[in-house]
């Protein structure tokens, strides 16, 4: 495997989202303002006024916008690593016309998430500064939260284009929205405390990958206390990617390579 | 070492318990146009993807321009064209920009590709195509980019899986006309093809292939004399008379071949057997007399047609 292959690949993911940039520049954009404004503010102000403004010590916004700065990321690192992947490997057979040159599988697979990491960096610089925009963070401690959030996008992204290059149709693809990416969005402390869970749920919360990334950009958003060393959290997200990768090379090259 | 650009001994393929490619010996001479002609499932396509160093052997050794795939993959892609039997060019992408990511693939510049790129695209009749996207483009059309983007790294050896499969007749012959400038231009071309008339007029020697298995092996013309006969008289008879009408016919010819729609005579003369078939007493609905082609070889050796 070398870079300069891999550089290849990520030359092409921008070749290719120079023609389709505009639908996901649009939410990029769209999405954290109409999250914050709805949540952030709208709830926030109900939260603030009730018992929630004691138990959070800060306001519900600010408490908010680093959760779904995180959770920004995980939806981008896992869209990017699901759809499209499918579409390399059996849609539109780009990989195989990869594969045909001299890019080998290693290098496609880090190409990808070399790109998938671009998109994770531009979505969460326009998150980071929409929160700064909002009043939620500082310039600074805004900046602080980019690489925490592209972290948590890059394991997600590992972890599903190892989970997609083994599907057979799509139908996997929605069964993983459903039943991992969107409980994960609910429940790892982006809306609230986890310590608000049900005793015997807030373990299972602890090892979630996003409740992880949550608490680094939180943490780094705010120049808050982590509940856990931020160490732990940062080496259980490399691990995932680094696992993700290893698992993804291996079951595109059964695939591709047959 | 051999001075073939590829040579394969004893080439096998194994998907699970299935059998692709079973046991196949081939060389492939620098300049020739070489084919594999056989029906769907012979083994052409696995064999190409082990050629095109995607696809690791079962056993046998292959040698594609000196090198060992299973060593030297990303060595022999870099000087390998590839026209697989799917198109897969960047359906997102323009018919330029579908070259241009492409060279970058083999670490081409950006300069290099832009002059090879003015080149093939005139080669490929799609000038005026070269900013529009791909997804519209017929099927003749992507074939000839496809075929475009795997001359992109001025390869040594062209691979061609199928090249023509699906095309309507007039795209299948701007398609020929362009392999056969390649050939003129001393382009290596290794073709897969199940069409006995784009393997005559493509390939200076190819092997004939059926599950899994090489048949045969020569140039078109050699294979024809070899296990032919020069003409063919293919008669037709009314709807249900055709066996009884086939076992008469029996030392009329050389040799006779019934198919589900006709009797085939295979004979150095087909007027003339026509005028003993009619003076025996038969009356066909149709007769036709033709040269033969390597349809027929293709049935003497295997006994079924190529195409079903
Ligand atoms: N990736 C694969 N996995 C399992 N079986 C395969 C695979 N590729 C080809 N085959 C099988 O191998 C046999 C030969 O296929 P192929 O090489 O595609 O033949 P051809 O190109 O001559 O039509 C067929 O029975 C086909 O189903
Ligand atoms: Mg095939």
């Amino acid at each position: 495997m070398t870079v300069a292959g891999s550089l290849r690949v990520v030359e092409a993911g921008a070749r290719v989202y120079r023609r389709t940039w505009r639908g996901s520049v649009i939410s990029t954009f769209l999405n954290p303002i109409l999250y914050l404004l709805a949540m952030g503010v709208g709830l926030g102000e109900l939260v603030d006024e009730g018992t929630g403004g004691a138990s959070l010590d800060i306001p519900y916004l600010t408490f908010l916008a680093p959760g779904l700065l995180a959770a920004a990321a995980m939806q981008t690192g896992a869209g990017d690593a699901a759809y499209p992947v499918m579409a390399g490997i059996k849609w539109r057979k780009t990989y195989e016309a990869t594969l045909a040159t001299p890019v080998s599988v290693s290098e496609l697979l880090m190409g990808h998430l070399g790109w998938v990491t671009v998109r994770l960096t531009f979505v969460a610089t326009v998150f980071s500064l929409i929160m700064v925009l909002f009043d939620a963070t500082t310039i600074t401690e805004g900046l602080a939260a980019i690489p925490p959030a592209v972290l948590t996008g890059i394991a997600f992204a590992a972890m599903v284009t190892a989970y997609t290059a083994n599907l057979k149709d799509e139908l996997g693809i929605a069964s993983m929205f459903r039943f991992a990416i969107i409980p994960l969005f609910l429940f790892s402390g982006t809306f609230f405390p986890i310590e608000q869970l049900p005793d015997y749920l807030e373990p299972l919360a602890y090892i979630t990958p996003l409740w992880h990334g949550v608490q680094l950009c939180r943490g780094f958003a705010l120049g808050t206390d982590f509940t856990v060393h931020p160490l732990v959290s940062i080496a259980y997200l490399v691990a995932l990617a680094v696992l993700g990768a290893l698992l993804a090379i291996r079951i595109l090259r059964k695939r591709l390579i047959s | 070492m051999t001075d073939s650009l590829v040579s394969a001994r004893g080439l096998t393929k194994h998907f699970d318990e299935l059998v692709a490619v079973d046991g196949i010996d081939f060389d492939v001479a620098e300049g020739e146009a070489f084919g594999f002609l056989g029906p769907n499932g012979a083994g052409k396509s696995s064999t190409m993807k082990m050629i095109g160093a995607v696809s690791p052997l079962t056993a046998g050794t292959l040698e594609v321009l000196g090198m060992d795939p299973a060593t030297d993959g990303t060595k022999i892609r870099a000087r390998l064209g590839v026209v697989p039997q799917d198109d897969n060019l960047d359906q997102e992408l323009s018919v330029y920009e579908n070259l241009l990511i492409y060279g970058r693939y083999f670490g081409l510049s950006k300069k290099v590709i832009d002059e090879r790129a003015a080149e093939l695209l005139d080669f490929a009749q799609l000038e005026d195509r070269r900013d529009s996207p791909v997804e519209p483009l017929s099927g003749g059309m992507k074939r000839r980019l496809t075929i475009a983007r795997g001359l992109i790294n001025t390869p040594d050896l062209l691979l061609l899986d199928e090249p023509t499969t699906g095309l309507d007749p007039q795209a299948r012959h701007l398609l020929w006309d362009r392999l056969y400038r390649l050939k003129q231009q001393g382009v290596t071309l290794i073709i897969t093809t199940h069409y006995m008339d784009e393997a005559e007029q493509l390939c200076d020697r190819l092997v004939i292939m059926d599950k899994g298995k090489i048949a045969a092996e020569g140039a078109p013309r050699d294979l024809i004399e070899r296990y032919s006969t020069r003409e063919v008289l293919e008669l037709r008879f009314p709807v249900g008379t055709q066996d009884v009408n086939a076992e008469r016919l029996d030392g009329i010819a050389k040799k006779t071949e019934v198919l589900p729609d006709r009797v085939l005579l295979y004979t150095d003369d087909a007027d003339d057997a026509h005028n003993r078939v009619l003076a025996a007493g038969f009356e066909p609905e149709s007769t036709v007399s033709r040269r033969s082609t390597l349809e027929d070889v293709f049935l003497r050796l295997t006994g079924r047609t190529l195409v079903d």
